[in-house]
């Protein structure tokens, strides 16, 4: 196995595949960084309505609550073939990497939503009460009162979520979106032998989500040190 | 005219009925004081008057105009007219001082900054705080923060002010500090409902004190009535409790 | 999609098959989790207790498995084993990998807990008359189990999602099964959101029990949804 392993390496780290497997890696992290980036704000979104007390608005929040609950409990495998199928069935001539950027933010916007909701819940009671009394309405109360005390809360498990889907997007390479799993397979239908290939795209995963997790522990101790808690 | 009437008001938790029927009324300029055992309902009057507690029946009127605790836009109005002080102080934690004092005035009723700031400035001279305008809550004390608090809630320009417990969170040393502030207002003419254990605070300025037990008024009249020749003898007893020590 | 219609109907007779995909599912999950739970307690027990080369050995493995996709873990298992002279079912080759990538995860998980052990066992100190067994018995481990059953719950509920990327090995589990009746039937949608759906409700059924059993054996703190 080892001679053919050298054998191939000088082919296999040729400058073609190098880039090619650059390409790939900046899919994988784009795919998660705008399915986390579009799921933050649809995810408040969510949380926001879940928030609301009116009785006109019960419906929304019904519908808000159900999504989070759905979403959170249907694997990405099983959410890609909806959505492939959907847009499939639509006649909608969508590239698969948007497809799956589709399916990335349906997930990541029902995670995060809970993730913002959390937040919003650390926030005091008396810090809703006092704003209530003073006649903010909701959006202004989560504007000027919740988020700038709730930002520190949410950052760091959204910022650890978004790194977590850095990996699940791997399943991406089942509908043909060119990311870094499907690299590897197409690198090993070449003919290059699989310890190389899948070797090396784990060793890629571990050199894009190491330093980003390291970032985000960072962040998170950062943000949780009692000094410095001004906005 | 008295300025608010509360007839009939009933509140729950779950089952559980904190206020079984009030009736009370402050007029202009009247400092009314409600007293009574703890969880007789007191802080809840407060808390439903500002709608944080929605009322399960009766109705409030404020100028003669009734208030649907339902309807957002009541609510809104009735906001506009009280402002409230809470035991816990409840600042903005995100926030100086200043910023606490000026958020509610100009981004809620959209008065200019400068005037809005002026006046917040005065406000916080006059609890005693023009050199803390740009500090944040928690480098305060207790007392310091509930100044903060007062002066918070005076620059929404109330007509009524609601004081509940103001002083029950704070060091025995911090609560006269707290206490001369109130007296400033109620020498102005402020029309207050205060909510106090600090019986010889109530004493000295309620116009009117008002005995509550059980979610029920049982007793009122003024202080000279209710503390040295009450009728009832529930308030009897609690007046002779509370003064004995 | 305005001019599709449901039709549930071609489905019905493919549920049982559905079902026992569902079963299947389950079993991954479950033995899985069981490995995982052993490795992820040998684990933390060494990263707490043992000393600096074991305890990097053990940083490394859980930092390689938890910065990797599990995915291309099994396609490592699957695919490049072989090459060394070791080849695996797809259903071991899945098990293998959720086990070891659970056991990283579970890792640390652990250690997170036992670090809260610290704190409980001064407490334990205290209370005088105890032996170093009892206070084990009657006070540490209470207190980790405590702290530990709700993020351990909600790693095997996060396992039980995991396991549909085995159907992309050919195991029959209820993505695999869904997978196989919609090259039969063509009925894309219709598969996929029962399929949805009874992952769904498999998650809320175990989501349920294990807050049954998390508040009431384990006094743990936990919300159902």
């Amino acid at each position: 196995m080892w001679e053919r392993l050298i054998e191939e390496a000088p082919r296999f780290f040729g400058y073609y595949n190098l880039v090619f497997l650059g390409k790939a890696a900046l899919a994988t992290v784009a795919l998660s960084a705008l399915g986390c980036i579009i799921g933050i704000v649809l995810g408040s979104l969510v949380a926001l309505l879940r928030l609301t007390t009116r009785l006109p608005l019960a419906p929304l929040r019904w519908i808000a609550a159900l999504y989070t609950e759905i979403f959170r409990r249907v694997p990405f495998l099983v959410t890609l073939m909806l959505v492939f199928f959907a847009f499939q069935l639509s006649k909608v001539d969508l590239p698969m990497f948007w497809v799956a950027a589709v399916s990335v933010t349906l997930i990541a916007s029902a995670f995060l939503a809970e993730i913002v909701r959390a937040g919003f819940e650390s926030v005091h009671r008396n810090q809703w009460d006092a704003a209530a009394a003073m006649n903010f309405g909701l959006l202004d109360t989560v504007r000027y009162v919740v988020l700038p005390q709730a930002w520190r809360i949410i950052l760091p498990p959204a910022f650890g979520f978004f790194v977590l889907f850095i990996k699940d997007t791997a399943l991406a390479s089942q509908i043909g979106v060119i990311e870094l799993t499907f690299a590897g397979k197409v690198l090993n239908n070449k003919g290059f032998s699989a310890v190389l290939v899948f070797g090396t795209i784990l060793v890629a995963y571990f050199l894009v989500s190491w330093p980003l997790s390291r970032l985000g522990k960072h962040l998170e101790q950062r943000l949780a040190s009692p000094r410095h808690q001004r906005p | 005219m008295p300025r608010l009437v509360i007839n009939g008001l009933e509140a729950r938790y779950g089952s559980l009925k904190v206020l079984d029927g009030i009736d009370l009324d402050v007029a202009s300029g009247d400092v009314v004081g409600l007293i009574g055992p703890s969880g007789s309902g007191k802080s809840t009057i407060l808390r439903t008057l500002v709608g944080l507690t929605p009322p399960a029946a009766g109705s409030v009127e404020i100028d003669g105009e009734h208030i649907d605790y339902a309807k957002p836009g009541d609510v809104r109005r009735l906001r506009d007219r009280l402002a409230i002080v809470f035991q816990q102080y409840n600042l903005f934690q995100n926030m100086t001082v200043l910023q606490n004092v000026m958020i509610a005035p100009t981004k809620i009723k959209k008065r200019a900054a400068a005037e809005v700031r002026e006046e917040a400035v005065r406000l916080l001279a006059k609890v005693g705080l023009a050199d803390k305008l740009d500090r944040y809550p928690d480098e305060l004390s207790g007392g310091q923060q509930q100044r903060v608090a007062i002066a918070r809630a005076l620059a929404l320009r109330p007509e009524i002010l609601l004081l509940d417990e103001v002083t029950a969170a704070l060091d025995p040393e911090l609560v006269s500090e707290v206490l001369d502030t109130i007296r400033v207002l109620a020498r102005e003419g402020m029309t207050m409902l205060i909510v106090s254990h600090e019986m010889g605070f109530i004493r000295e300025v309620s116009k009117e004190v008002v005995f509550m037990d059980a979610g029920r008024v049982v007793e009122r009249g003024t202080p000279a009535k209710i503390f040295d020749a009450p009728e009832e003898a529930r308030t009897r007893d609690f007046v002779s409790k509370i003064l004995r020590h | 999609m305005l001019d599709y219609t449901f039709q549930f109907g071609q489905i019905v007779p493919y549920l049982p098959r559905l079902l026992d995909g569902a079963v299947v599912a389950l079993e991954l999950a479950v033995l899985s989790f069981c490995g995982g739970l052993l490795l992820g307690t040998v684990g933390a027990a060494l990263l707490t207790f043992a000393g600096g080369v074991v305890r990097r050995i053990i940083g490394w493995y859980v930092s390689f498995f938890t910065n990797t996709p599990q995915l291309v873990q099994i396609y490592f298992l699957y695919f490049a084993l072989p090459d060394m002279g070791i080849v695996l079912s797809s259903f071991t080759a899945v098990l293998l990998g959720m086990t070891l990538n659970a056991g990283a995860y579970l890792t640390e998980i652990q250690r997170a807990g036992f670090e809260s052990r610290r704190q409980s066992e001064m407490e334990a100190a205290e209370v005088l008359g105890f032996s170093r067994v009892q206070q084990i018995r009657y006070v540490i481990l209470p207190h980790v189990a405590r702290v530990l059953f709700p993020p351990l719950s909600n790693h095997f509920i996060l396992m039980t999602l995991g396991t549909s990327m085995a159907a992309v090995f050919g195991v029959e589990e209820l993505t695999g099964q869904a997978l196989n009746i919609n090259s039969v039937t063509f009925r894309s949608l219709e598969i996929f959101s029962v399929t949805a759906l009874l992952y769904i409700a498999v998650t809320l059924v175990a989501s349920a029990l294990l807050a049954v059993i998390g508040t009431t054996v384990f006094r743990a703190r936990m919300r159902m949804f």
